[in-house]
């Protein structure tokens, strides 16, 4: 699982639905690999607006990763040329985009479990597949 | 032909047989694979975007979505463990997530740009245990998946309703839970129908109705949008409030037990009028 799909996962129990603590969901004895992908700027630039930028620093904390920085990048960053047509890909991306796009969509959690700020519910990961079917008495 | 739905629970029906059968299977590739594209057509994504894959199965869907250029990005959700089993042998490029649709979808407000569900809602309608209803389970995957949608964001689901009342169910679901929902049917009426429910999220410009855009720049065409239509009739019932035993109240009524079948005396030009006071 990418670590772009864990800044937007939270807990799937309906009561911690109204909770601020059932996002994120904290990361437990995990098992990281880098699954090489091409790079992708007009999807990270898509993207981008969308990812919580403190949920994402608190992650790569509690992961060991390196730290971001403290401000979010904005579109702009991305591209070396100031190129404000939407629709250009020629331009050539910047370190700023390799890294994200290194941490974003090529970190992947192999093995682990998630587990939930509010209830403390704990999702496992097995072979990148996170298992969030709830038992009848979660849900 | 029998239905899968009613032979087994999902998680149950795809073991490790059957999932292997429908993946391998060349004739279910073709079919997946034509509605994929029909349904990205629909869902008219000029950016990569990040999209939810619904009953993804083994990811037959979803290669498509990563091969189109430039590639999208995507999430599966599935209930059958061994389809998740065959879509990581066939390693596939999204995050894949082993969850129940009518538990809801744990993603977090507007996260997605769009959603694609081919082949899986008609196994929402069915429940295994007493605690849950088809109704509710219905409820709660809709209302996940209209909070996961950023606003303008569209879902197209391909599903196979059993009958007139699983579409209506499955699309007035998806209307209470706050989307724009239109059904479209291909190859109406053949044993090959193809039902696509088109949901759109706030501000989806839906070009006055024609979703497809086939008759766009088309001259002398209306679009018969019969939801708009029973909603207007509705609205005009309402406005006019008939006395009871008043004249239209009577021909409304008689028009009524004739259409349940009783035996009504014809109408005359005597017909809800009063007597004349004979003394």
């Amino acid at each position: 699982m990418k670590i772009l799909t864990l800044n937007f996962l939270m807990c799937a129990r309906k009561a911690c639905k109204s909770s601020s603590d059932a996002f994120p969901l904290h990361p437990r004895d995990v098992e990281l690999e880098i699954v090489e992908t091409d790079i992708n700027p007009l999807f990270i630039r898509n993207i981008l607006p969308r990812v919580e930028w403190a949920a994402l620093r608190a992650m790569c904390n509690e992961l060991g990763l390196p730290q971001l920085s403290e401000t979010q990048p904005s579109c702009t960053d991305l591209f070396s040329t100031e190129n404000l047509d939407p629709d250009a890909t020629d331009s050539e991306p910047t370190q700023t985009l390799r890294d994200l796009h290194n941490l974003l969509v090529q970190t992947c959690i192999m093995e682990g479990k998630l587990v939930c700020g509010n209830c403390g519910h704990e999702y496992a990961i097995k072979e990148g597949i996170a298992n969030f079917l709830l038992p009848s008495h979660m849900v | 032909m029998s239905r899968p739905e009613d032979i087994l629970p999902p998680d149950l029906f795809y073991n490790d047989t059957e999932s292997a059968k429908y993946t391998t299977s060349s004739r279910i590739q073709h079919i997946q694979a034509s509605m994929t594209h029909r349904a990205l057509d629909l869902l008219d994504l000029r950016h990569p975007s990040l999209i939810l894959d619904i009953g993804c199965g083994s990811g037959l869907s979803g290669s498509i979505l990563s091969a189109e250029a430039p590639p999208h990005t995507w999430i599966g959700l599935d209930i059958s463990a061994s389809m998740l089993a065959v879509a990581l042998e066939r390693d596939v490029e999204g995050d894949l997530f082993l969850a129940d649709a009518g538990q809801g979808v744990p993603f977090r407000p507007g996260t997605f740009d769009a959603a694609i569900s081919i082949s899986a809602l008609q196994w929402l309608c069915n429940v295994e245990s007493s605690e849950e209803s088809a109704g509710g389970r219905l409820k709660r995957f809709f209302d996940g998946l209209y909070a996961s949608l950023r606003r303008g964001g569209r879902a197209v689901c391909q599903f196979y309703p059993k009958n007139e009342v699983q579409r209506g169910m499955v699309s007035q679901a998806a209307i209470r839970a706050g989307f724009g929902a239109g059904l479209l049917i291909d190859d109406e009426g053949t044993k090959g129908a193809k039902t696509y429910l088109v949901l759109t999220v706030g501000g989806g410009d839906l070009n006055g109705g024609d979703i497809t855009g086939v008759v766009s720049g088309m001259e002398g065409v209306d679009v018969d949008d019969s939801r708009r239509r029973a909603q207007g009739r509705d609205r005009s019932k309402r406005g006019v409030v008939e006395k009871k035993g008043s004249k239209g109240w009577i021909m409304r009524k008689k028009e009524q037990m004739e259409a349940k079948g009783k035996v009504v005396k014809p109408n005359s030009k005597y017909t809800g009028r009063k007597r004349n006071i004979a003394f």
